[in-house]
């Protein structure tokens, strides 16, 4: 046992969070600068533009999730931190770093794809069903992350 | 599950009946205007621009009054008027309006005018108060700008740099100018970056002293007064209280004609509908005492328009089935759950010609996906009851609008079901509250199980949904090509790959991988397993014999072979993709716990409650609100892009009937008599 095993999970917590967090705010960023662009144009279609600005911004949540879930193993919430092993707390970190490199990269590639699919809407506001589409193509990469993190977070026996 | 058969539609008439029968056709509103008929030395076309032009310039000044009108004299609205769609009126009320509608058109005339000479007077307040501006310096100043001169002297004025003084303007014009004497200045009045000076000296002196003066920066004012700068700002203040008032009286003005509001857009409406009445007018093939009209008819009330007219008109109604190469524009016909998902097809493409309507088979699985990526029973709940109060309530609401809120009705059914079998309400609030008030962990039982629990059984119920998904698609593929006879096609792209998917999935489901992912084994009799790899050996090499089959090169078809079977990691990627199913359902649950927590970590006193309920609500409408997008999202994807990917195409065109396309109000139908 070693002090340093709750360290190292808390670190994997924190890289879920703080990576996956910076890419959707630079990915919704990056659509807000486009979004912000027809609005001044056509505030008419404010709606359209802000739900599509909006989808990058769920890598974030998905780190959230993987951090909250990670804390609450680690009884970082609620009290009584467990006695992690290195090795455990190193699995931790090693399980939380899919949804945080890939919510990082395809934040941002989201946040370019929702930037010109907002200009599919200033165009054409009628094939707002297909430009919606575009973005989450890119997102599924970020569920799949998601979903590796989630199951080997869960799987790791504390 | 249809696109409605049509039919082309084909009437000729007597020229007198012209009028009306156009008009009987616009209200009817079921008939594409089309017309096949070339250029013909019998049928001449009309030229209507001129009319439709004036009728569209009509209705644009009553567009532009009703604007003026609204920005004068704002109507009041109410949070949800985009929801109540267009008024119905009387048609009395309607023949009353276009009766008036001159005056009206004079109406919109007058308001527009109104409107541009309060342009004017704020523009005239904006130079008065310039003006003002400019004469401020001179206030001081007790002589008119304009008196030059008395008998023997000249005052001159002007400006000069800031940071000249009276003593230094002195010493220049002594230093200059020495025999100028008894020259005076005075300093009027000085700011930061200029001083304003009066200067009297002898008529004989001015040239040389203002040419002293200059030397040094002195600029005469821009704008001379005749009168004494303080009467001359008196006077100024009085024309801009006189445009005030002005512009009030035509803001009055403007805000008595509020009243013709409902006229003007009925007359506006008027004007829309005689636009496009003119504009298909102009395409109709004309004789001397006749007229044909011509297009497409939804097969479903053919019938009915042409007994209508000739029983009514001198006229010949012909109806005849489409021809084979004609493309048809479309219309889907479902029934009343599934039509409310028409919408989610027509975004991705109407069916083109040949193709099946997708939009029944894609509804139930389009809800069933839905509510399983929300899955919590109070958010669908509160989806499911705001739409189904908004349908209810605002029976007027454009079809479109309708239908997406019924399609969110029956999302949040199905939610609220999702919700229930697996045991979320507002993620865990009902453990939270119970916990933090009651003392007691009551924890709601999930009716199937609980996906944080059991992960893995979640992931793979996902994936076996999606597999029915897929599929259904690849099974409606097949009935397509069977419908249309290509047997060949149906048994080498639709048979063969059912064969080797089957006998792929028989043989993982009894191996050790499956077995460490479900957590159970799976033996299967030793015949299955055998069955299994033959299917599958079977499949795959149909599949690289005939892929191909339309090349002549042997080479070139097994290659082309291979790369089709290549296509299964196309599948893999496709079942891959409803691990959403099971993602996005855990982030709605996992967030809304996370919310719960942050509400439960307060006191347990007055302020601790009301911070938890302000979290509460401000937090679980955040996370509704971008699960709710994010569940719409993926549903769509996954029909478009897995389901579709395997049958359908769309670029269909809509169908865009003749019909009174009105922006305000309907007329109510008159009976048909």
């Amino acid at each position: 046992m070693s002090e340093l095993g709750i360290v190292y999970a808390l670190l994997g917590a924190a890289v879920a969070v703080l990576l996956s967090g910076t890419g959707s705010a630079i990915g919704v960023g990056i659509a807000g600068q486009a979004a912000s662009g027809v609005v001044t144009e056509d505030p008419s279609k404010f709606a359209k533009v802000l739900i599509i600005q909006l989808l990058p911004g769920t890598q974030g949540l998905y780190g959230l999730l993987i951090g909250f879930i990670t804390l609450s193993k680690i009884g970082v919430l609620g009290g009584g931190l467990a006695d992690l092993s290195v090795q455990t707390g190193l699995l931790i970190l090693a399980a939380c770093l899919p949804i945080g490199v890939v919510g990082l990269l395809s934040a941002i590639a989201q946040g370019k794809t929702a930037a010109a699919a907002i200009g599919i809407v200033a165009k054409k506001p009628d094939q707002f069903g297909k430009a919606m589409l575009f973005p989450a193509m890119v997102e599924t990469y970020a569920i799949l992350a998601l979903l590796i993190s989630f199951l080997a977070v869960s799987g790791i026996q504390v | 599950m249809a696109v409605l058969e049509m039919q082309r539609i084909s009437i000729c008439a007597m020229k007198k009946d012209r009028k009306v029968i156009l008009e009987k056709l616009q209200s009817f509103g079921a008939l594409e205007v089309n017309h096949v008929i070339g250029e013909d030395p019998d049928f001449v076309r009309m030229d209507t621009a001129g009319q439709k032009q004036g009728f569209e310039k009509a209705a644009a000044s009553a567009d532009q009054a009703l604007e003026i009108l609204e920005k004068y004299a704002p109507e009041k609205k109410s949070m949800f008027s985009a929801l109540e769609g267009k008024e119905l009126i009387e048609p009395e009320t309607g023949r009353e309006v276009q009766e008036e509608r001159r005056e009206l058109l004079k109406t919109a005339k007058a308001v527009y005018d109104l409107d541009r000479e309060h342009a004017e007077q704020l523009a005239s307040i904006t130079k008065l108060e310039n003006s003002i501006e400019s004469l401020t310096p001179w206030l001081a100043l007790d002589v008119p700008m304009k008196q030059k001169e008395t008998g023997r002297t000249v005052m001159l004025l002007g400006s000069m740099p800031g940071e000249m003084t009276l003593e230094r303007i002195c010493e220049v014009i002594a230093e200059k100018v020495p025999d100028a004497v008894g020259t005076d200045v005075h300093i009027v009045s000085a700011e930061q970056s200029a001083v304003y000076l009066a200067v009297i000296c002898m008529k004989e002196d001015a040239a040389q002293v203002e040419e002293a003066l200059r030397s040094e920066g002195f600029a005469r004012p821009a704008q001379m007064w005749d009168d004494v700068p303080a009467y001359q700002k008196k006077e100024l203040e009085g024309q801009i209280a006189d445009c005030r008032q002005r512009i009030a009286q035509i803001e009055d003005d403007i805000r008595r004609y509020a009243d013709q509001r409902e006229k003007l857009k009925i007359v506006a409406d008027y004007y829309r509908v005689r636009a496009d009445k003119y504009a298909v007018l102009g395409q109709l093939p004309q004789s001397r005492r006749t007229f044909l009209i011509s297009g497409y008819i939804p097969h479903s009330c053919a019938q009915k328009v042409a007994e209508y007219l000739t029983g009514k008109y001198d006229c010949a109604v012909d109806i005849e089935d489409l021809k084979e190469d004609e493309e048809a524009p479309v219309i889907l016909k479902n029934n009343p759950f599934s039509a409310s998902m028409e919408g989610v097809v027509e975004s991705y493409g109407l069916p083109a010609k040949g193709e099946i309507d997708p939009t029944t088979i894609m509804s139930f699985f389009y809800v069933f996906f839905f509510g399983m990526m929300l899955s919590d029973a109070a958010y669908g709940l509160i989806v499911a009851v705001a739409c189904g109060i908004l349908v209810w309530k605002f029976p007027r609401m454009s079809a479109g609008m309708k239908k997406s809120l019924k399609l969110f009705f029956y999302c949040g059914i199905s939610t609220v079901v999702w919700g229930v079998l697996f045991g979320g309400y507002f993620g865990n609030i009902v453990d939270i509250v119970s916990a933090k008030f009651f003392g007691r962990t009551i924890t709601p039982p999930a009716l199937w199980f609980v996906p944080l629990n059991e992960p893995m059984k979640l992931l793979l119920y996902s994936l076996f949904f999606g597999v029915i998904h897929l599929f259904t698609g690849l099974a409606i593929k097949g009935y397509l090509c069977i419908r249309d006879k290509k047997y060949m096609d149906f048994f080498c792209d639709v048979v063969l790959w059912f064969m080797l998917l089957i006998g792929l999935i028989l043989m993982l489901l009894p191996s050790s991988l499956f077995a460490s992912i479900a957590q159970m084994t799976i033996v299967f009799p030793a015949a299955l397993n055998t069955l299994a790899k033959v299917l599958a050996a079977a499949g795959a090499i149909g599949i690289v014999l005939m892929s191909g089959r339309s090349n002549k090169n042997p080479a070139l078809r097994i290659a082309l072979g291979a790369y089709d079977l290549y296509n299964i990691t196309g599948w893999l990627s496709d079942v891959l993709s409803y691990s959403r199913l099971l993602a996005l359902g855990l982030a709605t649950g996992v967030i809304a716990s996370v919310i719960n927590q942050m509400g439960s970590m307060l006191p347990n006193n007055v302020i601790g409650v009301i911070f938890f309920i302000i979290i509460f609500l401000v937090g679980h409408s955040m996370n509704l609100a971008i699960n709710l997008l994010g569940a719409y999202v993926h549903t769509n994807r996954l029909q478009f892009v897995e389901f579709f990917g395997k049958f359908y195409e769309g670029g269909g065109r809509p169908f865009h009937p003749f019909k009174e396309n009105t922006k305000y109000a309907d007329i109510k139908e008159e009976t048909l008599s």
